[in-house]
């Protein structure tokens, strides 16, 4: 991945004229080159506004009052209502759903790159028999449709005494993580040098020990891209919390907002909701801004391989 | 290295092994096995019924309807977003001018900008995009009418979601627009380490850029291209489409189930309509077209590996 340039400034519009004929260079290529080149400006340009325009949207409603979100749509707000932020903050409960994703999320992030990691590490490292069994287990979980499992699951986790818990959310998510975790991060350990574990091994270093201080440092940069494809994944998480967790007091993020949008029928609350929709939307596009390199590479790191 | 290997590995293993097979496999296992029963899901009784609720999915219109919308969601989507991600990862890293000195084939200025930029929509949660763009396609006070208002289409107003005819295109046009930025970068990268000289022999050979594409960067692509197709496709059959349906179509599902996919209807009559043992069933079904479609692309895009 190579996106290195972060402070290159946005491209201007394509400026054709300023490139003044040379004489002696092929006149056919440069031609072609001179429209495509305005060509893919323009298209480009153009796809940037599409993605760009619904969010700056999104967060130009979030300041208006009700009458003028539905009056007209496009129209810059009369005065900035900070009022609708506040609003959505405690009376719609977003700091409530806001707290529960963060536990959620913390929880099952850590749980799934400390499991993920040492079955990987096993799964890399040494010969047993079943090794390759387990390896495919767990691989295949990524392209069977979790849906299906949700169904019995619901009932597993209620017999438990595990729905609409915290905690059992995140035993969910960590095991629903698992898959990729462990695919990504066996591959990852297989690239690491076999000289440095083998050494502390002689030096007298149990496994466990040769694992948790020098393979574990070793893997950091996998164990980081890994850790931003999960940390999205599970914030940005719907499909799970939907079935499993439908106590009202307990709603992530995501649930919480598609929840406030149905009862909107009711309160008719649009702007706070519109508030609480960019609240939940900014932290996540700023961290992706300043981590854009390693989101990008963690994000990618899966198809690529 | 042999001493206390076992124990070792087993103490690593038992945790995260005991957990996926938990709450993943064993439920899976149990589906199938609930597919043959009258399983409510309300109470714990339910007897084997054999074939009996395979038979009444076959005649299921819901079911069929269900099922073509996923087809559609796995055929089109994939198409669509890898398409247009193709042309933008194309004119990013290829489409820029000539400058002298310069190397034959260039990106255009602020590439990387735009990288970032088409990236926005790929961090956000599917259900915010959802949310979001249910409110943009509102007929009334809606954005987008809004807009075709201010520029004299007064005459142009249509449902969006509201018409059975249109609404699966504008739920699909949603996930096109929320992956295609993944899809550019992912494609930018492997373009990034296609060598320049191959492009340059191509162009002292007097090749356009079409031909360019065509001859050159799209078979040197093509791993990444069908992992890319595999994954959208996964997607598009569970999850996301879940996501992007149950939040903005009516019922929901659609006017007409117009709309509805098979992930939610499993959704719909085990949690909704208490028929767990005929969801498990249609999620079975879900399982096969899933897996077929992986194998059918797999198959299709075969090719001899090129080395470069």
């Amino acid at each position: 991945m190579s996106i290195e340039k972060t402070t290159e400034p946005p491209a201007p519009v394509p400026v054709t004229k300023t490139d003044v004929p040379r004489s002696g260079g092929p006149p056919r290529p440069k031609k072609e080159g001179q429209v495509l080149n305005a060509f893919s400006h323009g298209i480009l340009v153009l796809w940037a506004v599409m993605v760009v325009l619904p969010l700056l949207w999104a967060v130009m409603t979030s300041f208006k009052d009700d009458g003028a979100i539905f009056g007209s749509p496009w129209s810059l707000p009369d005065k900035l209502h900070f009022d609708n932020w506040s609003r959505a903050w405690t009376e719609a409960n977003m700091s409530d759903y806001f707290l529960n994703t963060v536990l959620v999320v913390g929880g099952s992030l850590i749980g799934t790159l400390v499991l993920g990691s040492m079955a990987a590490y096993v799964l890399a490292r040494f010969d047993f028999p079943g090794n390759r069994f387990i390896y495919y287990l767990f691989v295949g979980g990524m392209s069977f449709p979790i849906m299906l499992a949700l169904v019995p699951l619901f009932y597993v986790v209620n017999n438990m005494g595990l729905l609409n818990t915290i905690h059992g959310l995140i035993l969910v998510y960590i095991a629903y993580s698992l898959p990729f975790t462990v695919f990504f991060l066996t591959a990852f350990f297989r690239t690491l040098p076999s000289s440095v574990a083998e050494a502390a091994f002689v030096d007298g270093a149990s496994h466990s020990r040769t694992f948790f201080q020098i393979m574990v440092p070793m893997a950091k940069p996998g164990l980081i891209s890994v850790g931003i494809f999960n940390f999205l994944g599970q914030w940005n998480q719907y499909m799970l919390p939907t079935v499993l967790n439908t106590d009202p007091d307990k709603r992530v993020l995501t649930q919480g907002l598609v929840q406030l949008a149905v009862s909107q029928g009711y309160k008719g609350d649009w702007s706070g909701l519109f508030a609480g929709l960019v609240m939940a939307m900014l932290p996540v596009l700023a961290a992706y801004i300043v981590f854009q390199r390693q989101v990008v590479q963690g994000l990618t790191a899966g198809a690529l391989k | 290295m042999q001493h206390g290997k076992y124990r070792f590995i087993v103490g690593f293993l038992a945790l995260p092994l005991g957990l996926y097979a938990l709450f993943v496999v064993w439920p899976f296992i149990q589906s199938i096995y609930y597919s043959f029963t009258d399983w409510t899901g309300l109470s714990p009784e339910f007897k084997m019924v054999g074939l009996d609720n395979y038979r009444r999915m076959l005649d299921d219109e819901i079911f069929w309807k269900s099922l073509q919308h996923s087809l559609m969601f796995a055929v089109v989507l994939p198409l669509v977003t890898i398409g247009l991600a193709l042309f933008f990862a194309f004119m990013i890293n290829v489409g820029g001018r000539k400058r002298r000195g310069g190397p034959v084939i260039s990106g255009v200025r602020g590439s990387s900008f735009y990288k970032i930029v088409y990236f926005f929509p790929q961090v956000l949660s599917i259900a915010i995009v959802a949310l979001l763009f249910a409110f943009a396609y509102n007929p009334d006070s809606g954005a987008i009418n809004s807009f075709l208002r201010g520029i004299g289409l007064d005459g142009v107003q249509p449902l969006w979601l509201g018409d059975p005819d249109l609404a699966l295109w504008c739920v699909m046009a949603v996930l096109v627009w929320s992956t295609v930025g993944f899809f550019v970068v992912l494609f930018s990268a492997g373009m990034a380490s296609i060598p320049a000289d191959l492009y340059e022999a191509a162009l002292l050979d007097g090749a356009g850029r079409a031909t360019t594409f065509f001859r050159i960067t799209l078979p040197l692509l093509w791993d990444t291209v069908q992992s890319g197709w595999v994954y959208m496709g996964i997607l598009a059959l569970g999850a996301e489409s879940f996501a992007v349906v149950q939040i903005m179509t009516t019922g929901p599902g659609g006017p007409d189930y117009s709309t509805t996919v098979m992930v939610l209807y499993v959704y719909q009559k085990a949690f909704r309509d208490g028929q767990a043992a005929y969801a498990t069933t249609i999620g079975v079904a879900l399982l096969v077209v899933t897996l077929a479609f992986a194998a059918l692309v797999m198959r299709l895009g075969r090719r001899e590996r090129l080395e470069y």
